[in-house]
């Protein structure tokens, strides 16, 4: 890669949800703000492979997509034959640090926010903070190109339609737009780590890293808030364990049978420390929020050296916190992993076949229950188990994985 | 900003039927903060008559133009800075009508 292309990959990286943020602050229009900036980096390319990049690149992209932002509201209003004059000036005062900051922040609420179906949140964070292109979210969702532009299309109409606002969220309505943000942020991420779809790789590390990148930006933007550093921990954790999450068959590979030489211990590290500051802030009277209770238990499986040494009681522990907060049926299931290390699987299973009614679509509910019937020696019962979770799974190295053990019965 | 804020009411679900003060005191809310436009309550949608004369002479036909369980029991239009102004009293609204509430621009 030249100077000047890795320039341009830096810059699009770092700058491209500033440059959004900015120009939509400034003109109120998202479909200007994305316009302009995506004309900007298209100019960037031309130009910066010849001039060399500049000195300061936001600036230079920022001043770049404010002219062409201009143009098109000329063009725009001399062909509505109004011949007004566009009441901007070229050359901005620079902007002070935090309110560029709060305007990405803006952006971001904006794209995340509940009057839109979760959908457009989705494509609209990674599209217009992201910087993904259309095409590029399409693929990640495996829809048509077309769908995918008229999914984006259609909120940023509803957007400047219904006016919604491009601000901070007031105090008290904070934290709940803040989990709103992180729900879209765990979407992708999740997307990403347990792929779906037939024909796609098991885990697309490009919707993980740009989950991450992400949420690293609403924590930089966010310092205090203790559940946008447990997802961040969360994702961190998980993400470490990619290198061994999928055989070289393309099978994936349950925590239990992981070398653990393969996981990434920066990445490790990095999330215990947020799970430290964590567990400080809750020994200091802070109560967890669900993020940093999920990143605790993670953080008990990458702290161990292998599956036996496994701290369950301290993971069950945790789980019973994690049900107070949110009593679903999903935690009950995940919760009862942990009880059949310590209490063995038949105590598991009783706990297992209470949630039959809640989960009977769901796979890992049907995936648990083989294994469980499994250890029991229950053969027939758990091959029909199998059966259903192979049915119902939508990732390919799951279903590999799966077939595999229902086939390995007596 | 004006917002049509439509309430829904559910045939085979109804919303409780004493809730007339606590609209009157919540119109009245609306009104000193400013948000108040017009507010109007429908009667049952058996009252409705739908006209069609775009062809060589107008039809009338009795009943809502779609049959539905649930229907348009009121609404308001109000005046708001934005969207979230307008959920956050649409949320309340919901509560002191016991029913759905839509929010829908204006163009």
């Amino acid at each position: 890669m030249s100077d000047a292309e890795e320039a341009i990959t830096r810059a699009h990286h770092d700058e491209w949800a500033r440059v959004v943020a900015a120009l939509t602050r400034r003109f109120g229009d998202l479909d200007i703000a994305e316009e302009a900036a995506a004309e900007a980096f298209a100019t960037a390319v031309e130009r910066w492979p010849a001039d060399g990049a500049p000195p300061n690149p936001g600036a230079w992209l920022t001043t770049t997509a404010n002219r062409k932002a201009i143009d098109r509201i000329r063009r725009e209003n001399k062909r509505d034959g109004k011949h007004r004059e566009a009441q901007m000036t070229y050359d901005d005062p620079p902007e002070p640090v935090g309110a560029i900051d709060d305007d990405r922040l803006r952006l971001i609420f904006t794209c995340c926010h509940p009057a839109l179906a979760m959908e457009a949140r989705v494509a609209l964070t990674l599209r217009m903070v992201g910087g993904l292109t259309v095409p590029e979210i399409a693929r990640a969702f495996l829809v048509q190109g077309t769908t995918m532009e008229r999914r984006i299309t259609r909120a940023k109409a509803k957007i400047k339609a219904a006016r919604i606002p491009y601000r901070m969220p007031s105090a008290d309505d904070l934290p709940a737009r803040v989990s709103g943000v992180l729900a879209v942020l765990f979407l992708v991420f999740n997307e990403g780590y347990l792929a779906s779809g037939p024909g796609t790789d098991p885990v697309r590390h490009d919707l993980t890293t740009e989950a991450i990148r992400l949420t690293r930006l609403i924590r930089a933007l966010l310092p205090q808030d203790g559940e946008v550093a447990g997802l961040l921990a969360l994702m961190l954790l998980i993400e470490a364990r990619r290198p061994a999450r999928v055989s070289a068959g393309g099978e994936l590979v349950p925590l239990a049978e992981q070398g653990r030489g393969a996981w990434d211990g920066e990445l490790i590290a990095e999330g215990h420390r947020l799970v430290r500051e964590r567990l400080a802030a809750a020994a200091a009277g802070v109560a967890p929020g669900r993020y940093q209770i999920l990143a605790a238990i993670n953080a008990v499986h990458t702290s161990a050296r292998d599956i036996r040494d496994t701290d369950w009681s301290q993971v069950l522990a945790l789980y019973d916190q994690l049900v107070r907060l949110d009593p679903s049926p999903i935690i009950a299931l995940n919760r009862a992993v942990a009880v059949a290390e310590l209490d063995g699987p038949q105590v598991a299973l009783a706990i297992v076949d209470r949630l039959a009614e809640a989960l009977a679509g769901y796979h890992a509910y049907h995936a648990t229950r083989a294994d469980l019937l499994r250890r029991l020696g229950r053969s027939q019962q758990s091959r029909a188990a199998y059966d259903r979770a192979i049915e119902l799974a939508g990732n390919t190295g799951e279903t590999a994985y799966l077939t595999r053990r229902r086939d390995q019965l007596q | 900003m004006q917002y049509l804020v439509s309430v829904i009411d559910d045939k085979s679900n109804p919303g409780s039927t004493d809730r007339r003060p606590a609209i009157s005191a919540f119109n009245e809310r609306l009104i000193a903060e400013g948000y108040w436009v017009f507010s109007g309550g429908l009667a049952d949608t058996d009252a409705a008559t739908v006209i069609d004369n775009r062809g060589e002479q107008a039809v009338f036909s009795d009943g809502p133009f779609v049959e539905s369980k649930e229907y348009l029991a009121g609404v308001w239009v109000w005046e708001a800075p934005d969207l979230d102004v307008a959920l956050k009293l649409a949320a309340e609204a919901s509560k002191v009508c016991d029913r759905k509430i839509e929010v829908r621009p204006f163009l």
